[in-house]
């Protein structure tokens, strides 16, 4: 086991190198200097720059130094944790990401809570009952999952719940505790709005983990084991706990590897249109305003994020399948 | 599928049994689709679809970018048959007029019944172009006197219906498009990786697990944000096509690669090589026909990714930039929920594009079963 941790760990480092340099690439990719674009766009605005700052500026970001080095200094602004300064909102961008990722992560979580909860039961409803019209309707509500682009889902499902309820859900928090510190007041409101975004990221996942799962327990279900147990007398709730569906549930770890990326995906588009108060918006505005350094920390944090939650699931994943862990060290 | 054999247990379809051993590859897989009703079905509606895409210049109504001033936010016209004594007339519908709604203080449309403007088919119109190129003269549908807003007008009272289906034909070819890409780099790469294997294969691997495990839509964005804004929409359009087939290509790959790797050790193959077929004689003519179907289903399942790639990153305002049209253009409109509340028509583009990705599904489901040989019976 601890091999294969290890195995592991050291497979990671080369993607997060390739990682780190795919968004350095990202930050020098618009066209220009993006330090002179900055003053020319501050200097339309009124404001007056001295030389000194240009240059303190300059050298800060080693723009009058070779690529390489340019690399080397923002890696070393990674490693110490400010991840360089984002010019949209005068500071670092660890500063400006310090409540919206927490949060980011806690909406992603909540959403594979989801997922699970809601692909689980489904699967096994549909399989145990394969080609009725159950399984035929959730058959055809996981396509239109799989089909709907999550902004799509984010204001459908919203504009419904006005025409339902008359509530309309813009942001995690009601007007007046967004920028008030934690209480259980807060916390009650955020648990009162946090509900919608969180089920509509996990629509996408669910439908894709809701034919793994599907597909993997009807196999198991047509096994001649199954048949036996039945033949000995085994009630169906019992034989279905006991054998097929602790089998089939190997899935539900095994795909958290493209399932987290999609939840990220989903995320940061449905933090955009519902205007939550995680990474999306973010990464949304510093995208239209050309603030590389903050886009491209924000893919870096973002995919880091992924690749450490696919090493652990692959983990769990080990730990639970002996298959998989013998046959990869 | 090892060898392009026949399959002896298929059942003869009318036509007799011997058909079966003539058949090709492709008629086989074809019979075989053919049974898939789902999957027929979404080839009859993609068909529609696209031919409402390469129409577009005579089948909407309008040019996409035509105002009607007084007209913004209209909801839908509704096509009546009768008028209000209830008698019997050719479609046609009614002008709008404005109402202060003394509750909500909103200005609404109300139907002008005192009118009928009845609707016209192939109606003489300006001189404009069909796909930018044919010129044409007539539109199918026409009213004279008041608009014919089959969905709606949006806030610069514009023709939904019109520009959804001009939209169309960006967000429908663009999966094409970034299909090619990604096909290009997928195969070589694949082709690489499994054809030489050793360190190569371990090299390519490693960047496709890695392709495939980062969240595509913030990295999407980010390159989106470097095209400049000022550029053409032709330059626009390739960009953004490259872009989404730069990222996508790491499935196709993977398939490349594991077909490659388990045909390389075939018999035929090891035939073909010692009576001395060249390298490229070996790929084109015998590894190629092999693992094409597989190629096709994979092509078939990107293209709806790409889709909504383009229309995610469009609606986002980081894609297609107006004056042209995509449906994630269109849908950028009613990007919160304000304004859904209040016209919920924009979202109509949305149903397109659900459409579209669910069809491309069904076909690449169909596919698939009828690539793989084992489920034919």
């Amino acid at each position: 086991m601890l091999t294969f941790i290890i195995r592991r760990l050291v497979l990671m480092v080369p993607m997060l190198i390739m990682l780190s340099i795919i968004s350095f690439t990202i930050i020098q990719l618009p066209p220009g200097d993006y330090l002179s674009t900055y003053i020319q766009r501050l200097e339309a605005m009124g404001q007056r720059f001295n030389e000194a700052e240009v240059l303190a500026l300059k050298r800060q970001y080693g723009l009058d130094q070779p690529m390489y080095v340019q690399y080397l200094k923002w890696m070393q602004t990674v490693f110490n944790g400010t991840f360089g300064r984002s010019f949209l909102w005068q500071m670092t961008v660890a500063e400006v990401l310090s409540t919206r990722l927490p949060m980011t992560i806690i909406l992603s979580f909540a959403s594979l809570i989801v997922v699970w909860a809601m692909a689980i039961p489904i699967a096994i409803i549909s399989a145990t009952r394969h080609n009725t019209l159950v399984d035929y309707f959730f058959t055809f509500i996981g396509f239109i999952g799989l089909a709907s682009p999550s902004f799509l889902l984010a204001l459908v499902l919203g504009w419904l719940l006005y025409q339902v309820s008359g509530t309309m859900i813009t942001g995690l928090y009601s007007q007046e505790y967004v920028n008030a510190p934690w209480s259980v007041a807060k916390f009650l409101n955020l648990m009162s709005n946090v509900w919608f975004p969180v089920i509509i990221i996990g629509i996408g996942g669910t439908a894709g983990l809701i034919r793994t799962l599907r597909a993997t327990l009807l196999d198991e279900l047509g096994k001649p084991y199954v048949t036996t147990a039945r033949a000995k007398g085994l009630s169906e709730t019992q034989l279905l706990v006991k054998y097929p569906i602790r089998i089939a549930m190997n899935p539900v770890f095994s795909t958290i590897g493209w399932i987290l990326p999609g939840l990220i995906n989903g995320g940061v588009i449905v933090g955009i249109v519902l205007n939550l108060q995680t990474i999306g918006p973010v990464l949304m505005r510093a995208t239209l305003s050309q603030d590389m350094y903050l886009a491209g920390s924000i893919v870096l944090i973002l995919s880091a994020l992924t690749i450490v939650g696919t090493f652990i699931s692959d983990i769990l994943l080990a730990w639970l399948d002996p298959r998989i862990r013998y046959g990869a060290s | 599928m090892t060898t392009p054999q026949p399959a002896i247990e298929l059942k003869p379809e009318r036509g007799g049994e011997e058909r079966i051993f003539y058949a090709t590859q492709w008629q086989l897989m074809w019979w075989q689709y053919r049974k898939n009703r789902l999957a027929f079905f979404g080839m009859f509606v993609l068909g529609i679809l696209y031919f409402m895409a390469i129409f577009a210049g005579v089948l909407a109504p309008y040019e996409s970018t035509e105002r009607f001033g007084g007209l913004e936010m209209a909801p839908p016209t509704k096509i009546h048959i009768r008028d209000e004594e209830g008698n019997l007339h050719r479609p046609f519908i009614y002008a709008f007029d404005f109402k202060v709604n003394m509750d909500t203080l909103r200005r609404e449309f109300v139907e002008n019944t005192s009118e009928r403007y009845p609707i016209y088919f192939f109606v003489a119109s300006e001189p404009h172009k069909l796909m930018n190129v044919i010129p044409v003269k007539w539109r199918l549908l026409g009213t004279e006197g008041a608009p014919l807003f089959l969905f709606g007008a949006d806030h610069l009272g514009r023709d939904l219906f019109s520009r959804t289906l001009y939209g169309s034909s960006i967000s429908m070819f663009i999966g094409f498009a970034a299909v090619i890409v990604t096909f290009l780099i997928g195969i070589s790469l694949g082709g690489i990786a499994g054809y030489l294997g050793g360190l190569i294969d371990e090299v390519i691997m490693r960047v496709i697990d890695f392709m495939t495990s980062i969240p595509n839509i913030p990295l999407w964005m980010s390159l989106a944000a470097a095209i400049p804004r000022d550029w053409p929409v032709i330059r626009t359009y390739f960009a953004i096509t490259l872009i989404l087939g730069v990222i996508s290509w790491g499935g196709l790959a993977r398939v490349v690669r594991g077909k490659l790797l388990s045909l390389r050790e075939d018999d035929f193959i090891m035939a073909a090589r010692l009576y001395g077929a060249s390298v490229s004689r070996l790929i084109a003519r015998y590894l190629l026909p092999n693992f094409m179907s597989y190629l096709l289903v994979n092509i078939t399942l990107a293209i709806p990714g790409n889709i909504l790639g383009e229309t995610s990153l469009s609606f986002l305002g980081l894609g297609i930039q107006p004056p042209a049209v995509s449906w994630g253009t269109l849908l950028q409109d009613s990007q919160n929920l304000t304004v859904v509340a209040q016209r919920p028509w924009q979202l109509i583009p949305g149903g397109f594009v659900i459409v579209t990705v669910l069809m491309f599904n069904f076909i690449g489901d169909g596919l698939r079963d009828a690539a793989d040989p084992y489920t034919r019976g």
